[in-house]
């Protein structure tokens, strides 16, 4: 039995039915292999008792699930209202710039991944940015080069 | 409204910082209120609650007291009694709940202990926001620590979203926290009787519960005398947009927005002029300037043609082009759609595409009322509310704004060119347009 199996395992004694475990348990899954491959999937499925398909089903639901790979970092830009009236579209732009890439993009040597993200509830001091799932804000255009160094570094 | 004269009761002894620590929030009178409810028993607690005439925080309003007065005893009860907190807190314009996690969580423990004595509750789940990890780090630091003091003795599971806008709705969250795609029930049954795991469920937002504490605290009819009739006590302001000091401010209910905009946030820089108000997060119908100084309570809000919703206050200023601004709002409920009933994923993509083709000056007067039109078919039709709220923003735009998108249709683009603050932009929509990054395979 895998690391992962077991852990599942542990995660959906949580809850009253085990089902309920398939978003931590996809998670977990997630921070072993970077995305959900198929055999990731597989893994999930089998320690919850349900198909691969189903797990399949729920990650392409969810927006933090990725079914292909991924940069190593990924930068989720919010562009929504409050951060688009205080410049966000600024921030993404000096991120592509920055990095060579669009929105939706990952660099070619795989390390970044860079999106445009809806309202991350950081809206008092915008624009937010939420780097490997930790908050900056308020990020400035003149900012950015620093913050891609910093992860081009990491 | 002078500083001192404020009453402070989610965010209270929390001022200047914040209440994460087991002692401090004992020092500022924490879990007295846990004592109190349990000395006074479930019945008068619930009469408590009713008499406060707490209303949800989350959005809807629903007097919090009369929905715990739903769940039937736990002699009728057949199966398990579940207490559902709301932390998917994802609404655009909202980041009050973010903040009561993050400087008070022994709160929300307290009035989820509460709440639970009086509903009989068997166990109590916290669904939480995927992106807010930072705050579930400090929930579950909390949470131990309150466990450890035994504390918590109806236990608490603390369930981490993954990203969908749509599982901040109550039936989608608990198909989301059951395992499943978050996609809306059809109602009824409501929760109370049909709702986790097909057991009695009551489910609250995190302001609504952390506001239980001080409720107990200083009893149901004091509760009440704070704020204004029908909207009373306090709640957390979120101030963002164009703005000079962004952020939550605990206010009582029925301060006007001019008072959180100007005094509290210190006005718009460059002194520039107030467009139009979003007053409870994207989903509430747009206010113009005219309205600044309408009373910030359920009903006043209501009666001007919007909703207080869960009291997020968006400044826009004279700079915004309102076409740009409809059509990123557009953006936003078309990504977010979670396409399981027809008028809200077909509508939601009509709306975004002909606001997109307005906006790029590509449109004709005549799409101007297939607008209108297709927003009229969404709204009411749909199997919750987020199909309602595209097409109630989208038509309040069109309504306060027309001008605005004639002038587009007329002069081929946008009538601000760059000078908008809104110029270029950008949304996740996009983004799918072109093949989505990490779904490429599911496509």
């Amino acid at each position: 039995m895998s690391e992962l199996f077991t852990e599942i395992q542990a995660v959906a004694r949580l809850y009253p039915e085990p089902k309920s475990a398939v978003l931590p348990a996809l998670r977990l899954a997630q921070e072993r292999y970077g995305h959900l491959p198929p055999e990731a999937l597989r893994e999930v499925a089998s320690a919850l008792g349900t198909t691969p398909a189903y797990c399949r089903g729920i990650a392409s639901f969810y927006d933090m699930f990725h079914l292909a790979p991924v940069g190593e970092h990924m930068i989720d830009v919010c562009t929504n209202a409050s951060c688009a009236l205080v410049g966000a579209a600024l921030v993404l732009e000096a991120f592509e710039r920055e990095l060579g890439i669009r929105a939706g993009e990952t660099t070619p040597d795989g390390r970044i991944t860079l999106r445009s993200a809806e309202c991350l509830g950081g809206c008092g001091s915008g624009t937010v940015v939420s780097i490997d799932e930790r908050y900056r804000q308020p990020v400035k255009p003149e900012d950015v080069p620093a913050i891609v160094e910093e992860l081009r570094r990491g | 409204m002078a500083e001192a004269k404020r009453p402070i009761l989610v965010l209270a002894g929390a001022e200047s910082g914040n209440l994460r620590a087991l002692e401090d929030y004992r020092k500022a009178g924490g879990y007295a209120s846990l004592e109190k409810a349990r000395a006074m028993g479930p019945g008068a607690a619930l009469e408590e609650l009713k008499k406060a005439s707490l209303r949800g925080r989350g959005g809807a309003g629903f007097p919090m007291g009369q929905k715990a007065s739903f769940m039937p005893s736990p002699e009728q009860a057949h199966d398990p009694i579940y207490l559902v907190v709301n932390a998917d807190e994802s609404e655009p314009g909202a980041f009050k709940d973010r903040e009561i996690i993050d400087r008070v969580p022994h709160r929300l423990i307290e009035g989820i202990q509460i709440t639970a004595l009086v509903i009989h509750a068997d166990r109590c789940f916290v669904y939480i926001r995927g992106e807010y990890l930072r705050e579930y780090e400090i929930f579950m630091a909390a949470l131990v620590e309150a466990e450890g003091a035994d504390l918590v003795s109806v236990p608490i599971v603390v369930h981490r979203g993954a990203g969908a806008y749509i599982c901040g709705e109550e039936t989608a969250l608990l198909e989301s926290l059951e395992g499943k795609r978050g996609q809306p029930r059809s109602k009824p049954p409501y929760p109370a009787h049909v709702g986790l795991y097909d057991s009695p469920t009551l489910i609250n937002n995190v302001e609504t519960i952390a506001t239980v504490p001080k409720v107990i605290e200083l009893g149901g009819e004091a509760y009440a005398k704070i704020g204004v009739k029908d909207s009373t006590g306090t709640r957390l302001f979120s101030l963002s947009g164009d703005v000079l000091r962004g952020g939550n401010y605990e206010l009582p209910q029925g301060t006007s927005f001019r008072e959180l905009i100007y005094d509290c946030g210190g006005g718009i820089a460059g002194g520039r002029k107030l467009k139009a108000i979003i007053p409870g997060g994207s989903s509430s119908p747009v206010l113009p300037a005219d309205q600044v100084d309408l009373s910030m309570d359920f009903d006043s809000v209501q009666k001007a043609g919007s909703f207080l919703g869960s009291a997020s206050v968006i400044v826009i200023d004279e700079r915004a082009c309102m076409v740009q601004l409809a059509l990123r709002i557009g953006q936003f409920y078309m990504n977010e759609s979670c396409g399981k009933c027809t008028p809200c994923r077909e509508g939601t993509r009509w709306i975004e595409m002909i606001l997109r083709k307005i906006e790029q000056g590509r449109a004709s007067m005549a799409e101007l009322d297939l607008l209108s039109d297709v927003c009229d078919r969404v709204l009411g039709k749909c199997l919750c509310a987020l199909g309602d709220s595209d097409a109630m923003a989208i038509a309040s735009y069109v309504k306060h704004f027309r001008a605005e998108f004639e002038a587009h249709i007329e002069q081929g683009g946008c009538p601000y060119g760059d000078t908008s603050s809104l110029a270029g932009v950008r949304s996740p929509v996009d983004e799918i347009y072109r093949g989505r990054i990490g779904q490429e395979a599911a496509l």
